[in-house]
């Protein structure tokens, strides 16, 4: 078909998302007791630095081998290598401004100019106030080699990339979302 | 798959990336009019994300999100609830016209009375016991969704001096992949709080804006049960690949 329509524009979730986009086992990309699961947790901030209580992070992300449970994926459709692996998580904020998700970490992913994507998670950020999402991606702190060698990260502003990088945390990473000021998270068009 | 054939695979990656919108169809995200834009817009310059595996793919939920009555926002307490019952429906296709099948809608409302079942929704208009205002649907094979719900009313906010939401629908939908991940709402034809609302005028081509807008759809009606209104949504279409030719098998 060769029919050009013209796409439908974005407009904010406002603030009664909750209402609409909650799931109670939205955090949960893995099940409770997946071998190897932990938690991201993150704050969202605004420009006052004050927490964002009204917004919604979900994420997407490859599974452990490196592989998704789709038919576009060109390798093929492959079934998740972790029993009731998900891939996707949703979590709204909390009175904190707080997310949180339980996952496993993706493996690293090829890419068609031939490099290596590092371990990562793609996020979208709703909220009142977002008249379209954001999207950002994590990274994580353990991986300075992959994290060196990733095609996006590395094209990434050096002074700005660290906002991409999750840190450690007792239960997992934290990855805190800037939305502006100093440490403001970097925001991709895709 | 033998592990040799994917490696022979990777080695040949070509991703179905999908076309970037044009400039002017999403509303800028620093919008002042909507004052919550300020403190919240990025200021940063967004940075290109070439589209790759995490993105040309996505969550495909399915049935296992829906209950039986999550299309009728009518049906699901003991009662009715108060207000005009209206049918919702459209069709979901991309960019290139081909319909978006079996692919999770969301929508959420304000009651008839335009209160919505929230903790900070504290104006003084009732809430309805029959009417949760949440609602679920899987498009068909043909992209095609169908909600039964009630108009919701208009609600005020503090945005500026004596400001009012239009009427709405929030939609929400995952399409086939990351990139085709689309938030919205969806406004009733005519209403004459257009004027004021800077949610609906942060879109600032006014053929754009029009595509938030139903039309209503007196063929679709339920003659002595509900009024009908269209609201066909567009997804992102795809860039052509070397392996796609005029038609497709979608
Ligand atoms: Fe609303």
């Amino acid at each position: 078909m060769s029919e050009r329509l013209a796409v439908t524009p974005a407009q904010t979730v406002g603030p009664y998302l909750s209402i609409g986009l909650r799931w109670p086992d939205g955090p949960y990309v893995v099940p409770e007791g997946t071998p190897g699961a932990f938690w991201v947790r993150g704050r969202i901030i605004d420009g006052t630095g004050a927490p964002v209580v009204d917004a919604l992070v979900e994420s997407w992300q490859a599974d452990p081998a490196g592989r998704f449970d789709h038919p576009d994926d060109p390798r093929g459709a492959h079934p998740p290598a972790l029993a009731g692996f998900r891939g996707f998580g949703r979590s709204e904020t909390d009175d904190q401004g707080c997310y949180r998700l339980l996952t496993v970490r993706p493996g690293s992913l090829p890419d068609p100019d031939g490099g290596v994507e590092a371990p990562h998670l793609t996020l979208s950020v709703l909220g009142r106030g977002l008249l379209h999402r954001l999207v950002t991606r994590l990274y994580f702190p353990d991986e300075p080699t992959a994290n060196a060698a990733d095609p996006v990260l590395s094209g990434i502003d050096a002074g700005r990339r660290d906002t991409l990088v999750a840190s450690t945390a007792p239960d997992g990473f934290r990855f805190d979302i800037h939305l502006q000021g100093d440490r403001e998270t970097v925001f991709f068009a895709v | 798959m033998t592990e040799d054939t994917a490696r022979r695979a990777d080695r040949a990656l070509v991703l179905p990336t999908y076309r970037r919108d044009d400039v002017d169809v999403h509303p800028p995200l620093l919008s002042p009019d909507y004052r919550s834009t300020v403190a919240r817009a990025p200021r940063q310059p967004l940075a290109h994300l070439p589209q790759r595996l995490t993105e040309t793919t996505g969550p495909l939920l399915g049935e296992g999100r829906l209950g039986d009555l999550d299309h009728d926002l009518t049906r699901q307490h003991d009662g009715p609830p108060q207000g005009q019952r209206i049918i919702v429906h459209g069709r979901v296709r991309d960019g290139d016209g081909r319909p978006v099948p079996h692919t999770l809608v969301e929508i959420w409302q304000a009651n008839a009375a335009g209160r919505y079942r929230h903790a900070s929704d504290t104006w003084p208009a009732p809430l309805d016991p029959h009417f949760d205002g949440v609602g679920r649907a899987l498009t068909d094979d043909r992209g095609r969704y169908r909600f039964v719900t009630v108009q919701p009313g208009a609600y005020p906010w503090r945005n500026h001096d004596n400001a009012w939401r239009p009427a709405h629908i929030h939609f929400s939908l995952f399409g086939r992949a990351f990139t085709q991940r689309l938030v919205t709402q969806m406004y009733f034809p005519g209403d004459p709080l257009f004027f004021q609302d800077p949610v609906l005028h942060s879109v600032r081509d006014p053929g754009a804006r029009q595509r938030l807008i139903a039309r209503y759809d007196h063929a679709a009606t339920a003659p002595e049960w509900a009024l009908a209104y269209a609201f066909d949504i567009v997804l992102r279409g795809r860039e052509s690949t070397p392996f796609e030719d005029g038609d497709d098998d979608e």
